[in-house]
C-alpha cells in the first residue's frame, strides 16, 4: 500500500482504508472544500489507500486561487503607487494578474512586503505615519476574524492611513454554487476543518437538508481525512444526509463566538466575484458603513474594471471539481508554478500546483 | 491559507490602554506572539490553535502534540518564519 508507512500511525491508516473499502458498494464522488486538505491528499497520496468506488475531488477551497484578477491588478496598481506600502500574505506576491504581479511590482520597486499577520500591516502604519499602509484582506472566514481585528484596531486608535483591499470569501455559498450546477457530481463533502473553528456547523446544516448531501467536517493530517471520508461514505451507503464533525478536537457546533462578533461588527456579506467561477451571490464580505473609511478600493483609484480570464486556463473547472489538473492542455508546460497562467498553479493550497510537486511522474 | 498552528501559550499580557489581550505562543521551539482577544478563557499552559496571529481555539495538550508531528512531517512549520520580519520590529500585537 503506497504512502501508507508514512502516516504517522500507519496501522489506523490501514484500519481506515479497510473500513471505506468494507463500506462502499458503488460509486461515491467526494469533494474536500478546503485547499489545505488538497495539499494533504495529493502530497501523502490519499487516493490510492481508497477503493476504486470513491473518487475525490478538490474543491475552491484556497482564497488566492479565487480572488478575482482585476482585484490582483489593483493590488498591483496601489502598491506602485507612491508612499505606499503595500502589505500581504507571501502566497499572494506570485498570483498573475492580468499582466504581471505583486512581485513583479515589488521588483520595479514598489513597497510590497510579505506579513504574517494583518496586525504586522497595522503596526507599519503606526510606525510609518506618512506613509499609506495597505493590507490584501484575502481570504476565507479562518482569516476574517484577524482582519476584522485589524480595522477595528486601526479605528479604536485613530489610524488614518491603515485600509485593507478586501477579497474575502464565504464557503457556503461557494458549495451552494457547485450543488446547483447541472454538471455536479458531488455526493458528499469533506468541509473545512478551521473555516468551521470560527463559524461553527449550524449553517451546513441547511444547506445538507436541501440538496441531500452529506457534509462531514474534517480536519487536515492523512487520518482525520481518511476518517472523514469513512463518515460520509457511511452516510451515503445508509441514505443518511447530515451535518457529522470529525474535526471535534478543534471544531464546536457554534463556533468560536467573539470572532463571529468581531466578524459581524466589522463586515457585511456581499456578492463576490470568483475568479474563474465568476460571481456568486451573498458569497463575500465588505467593510461595513462605519469602516468604509478603511476600504483601499474606495480610497485608491485605480480605474480598473473587470478583467478577462487567459483563455487556455481552466482554472474554474478545476475549481468547481470538473476538471483535474491533468485535463489542461497547458498543466506543466505552458502553465508550471514557475511561470503560471492560473492561480491554482502559484498557491501551495491550488490543486494545480499540487498535482504539479507531488504527481508529476504518474502522468 | 487556512492553516492553523498550535501552541502552547508560556506568558499572557492581560489588555492595556488600547492594547489587545495578547500572549507569547510557543510553537514547538519558536516563539511568537499572538492575539489572544477571540480566546478569552486561554490561559498560561493551555494550547491554542494560531492562524495568522490569532487564537482561534483552545485544543487538548494530546491532539496538539499530535499535530504538531504532522505538521513537522509536511514542513508547514516554516510558514510562521516566512514573513518579511526584517522590515519591521520584533513583533508586538496591538500597542506597546
Amino acid at each position: 500500500m503506497r504512502f501508507v508507512d508514512e502516516y504517522r500511525d500507519s496501522e489506523m491508516a490501514s484500519r481506515l482504508a479497510e473500513s471505506i473499502r468494507r463500506r462502499a458498494s458503488r460509486p461515491w464522488t467526494l469533494m474536500e472544500v478546503c485547499g489545505g486538505q488538497t495539499h494533504t491528499i495529493v502530497k501523502s497520496g490519499l487516493q490510492d489507500l481508497l477503493p476504486p468506488e470513491v473518487a475525490l475531488v478538490h474543491g475552491p477551497g484556497c482564497p488566492v486561487c479565487v480572488t478575482p484578477l482585476e482585484l490582483i491588478d489593483k493590488a498591483i496598481a496601489i502598491a506602485s503607487q507612491r508612499d505606499t506600502i503595500f502589505c500581504s500574505f507571501g502566497d499572494m506576491l506570485r498570483v498573475p494578474g492580468s499582466s504581471r504581479s505583486l512581485l513583479d511590482a515589488k521588483a520595479e520597486g514598489a513597497d510590497v512586503r510579505i506579513v504574517y499577520s494583518p496586525l504586522d500591516a497595522l503596526r507599519a502604519a503606526r510606525l510609518k505615519p506618512s506613509r499609506e499602509v495597505v493590507f490584501f484582506a484575502v481570504g476565507f472566514e479562518t482569516t476574517a476574524p484577524a482582519n476584522a481585528m485589524a480595522v477595528w484596531q486601526a479605528e479604536r486608535e485613530g489610524l488614518r492611513n491603515f485600509s485593507i483591499l478586501v477579497a474575502h470569501v464565504l464557503v457556503p455559498p461557494a458549495m451552494e454554487a457547485i450543488l446547483s450546477s447541472e454538471n455536479c457530481r458531488i455526493n458528499a463533502f469533506l468541509a473545512a476543518g478551521h473555516v468551521c473553528t470560527v463559524m461553527g456547523y449550524e449553517e451546513y446544516e441547511p444547506l445538507s437538508r436541501r440538496w441531500h448531501v452529506p457534509i462531514v467536517v474534517t480536519g487536515f493530517e492523512p487520518l482525520d481525512l481518511l476518517e472523514g471520508i469513512d463518515m460520509a461514505v457511511a452516510q451515503l451507503e445508509s441514505g443518511r444526509a447530515e451535518v457529522e464533525n470529525q474535526y471535534s478536537r478543534a471544531v464546536r457546533r457554534d463556533g468560536n463566538r467573539p470572532a463571529q462578533e468581531r466578524i459581524a461588527e466589522v463586515f457585511e456579506v456581499s456578492p463576490r466575484k470568483w475568479r474563474g467561477i465568476g460571481e456568486i451571490p451573498a458569497s463575500g464580505l465588505r467593510l461595513r458603513d462605519r469602516y468604509r473609511a478603511f476600504d483601499a478600493d474606495l480610497r485608491f483609484a485605480t480605474g480598473i474594471g473587470e478583467v478577462n480570464e487567459p483563455s487556455e486556463c481552466i482554472s474554474g473547472l478545476v475549481l468547481q471539481g470538473l476538471r483535474k489538473p491533468f485535463e489542461c492542455s497547458a498543466f506543466g508546460t505552458r502553465c508550471t508554478p514557475e511561470r503560471p497562467l492560473g492561480a491554482p498553479m502559484v498557491s501551495s493550497e491550488g490543486a494545480c500546483a499540487a498535482y504539479y510537486h507531488y504527481r508529476k511522474a504518474e502522468r | 491559507m487556512c492553516l492553523a498552528v498550535p501552541g502552547k501559550i508560556v506568558s499572557v499580557i492581560e489588555e492595556e490602554a488600547l492594547g489587545l489581550r495578547r500572549g507569547r505562543i510557543d510553537f514547538g521551539g519558536v516563539v511568537k506572539e499572538a492575539c489572544l482577544a477571540y480566546t478569552p478563557e486561554a490561559s498560561v499552559g493551555d494550547y491554542v490553535l494560531v492562524h495568522v496571529g490569532f487564537a482561534l481555539a483552545v485544543i487538548d495538550e494530546a491532539e496538539a502534540q499530535k499535530i504538531f508531528d504532522t505538521l513537522r512531517e509536511m514542513e508547514q512549520l516554516e510558514e510562521l518564519n516566512l514573513a518579511d520580519d526584517s522590515l519591521l520590529p520584533p513583533a508586538d500585537i496591538g500597542r506597546t
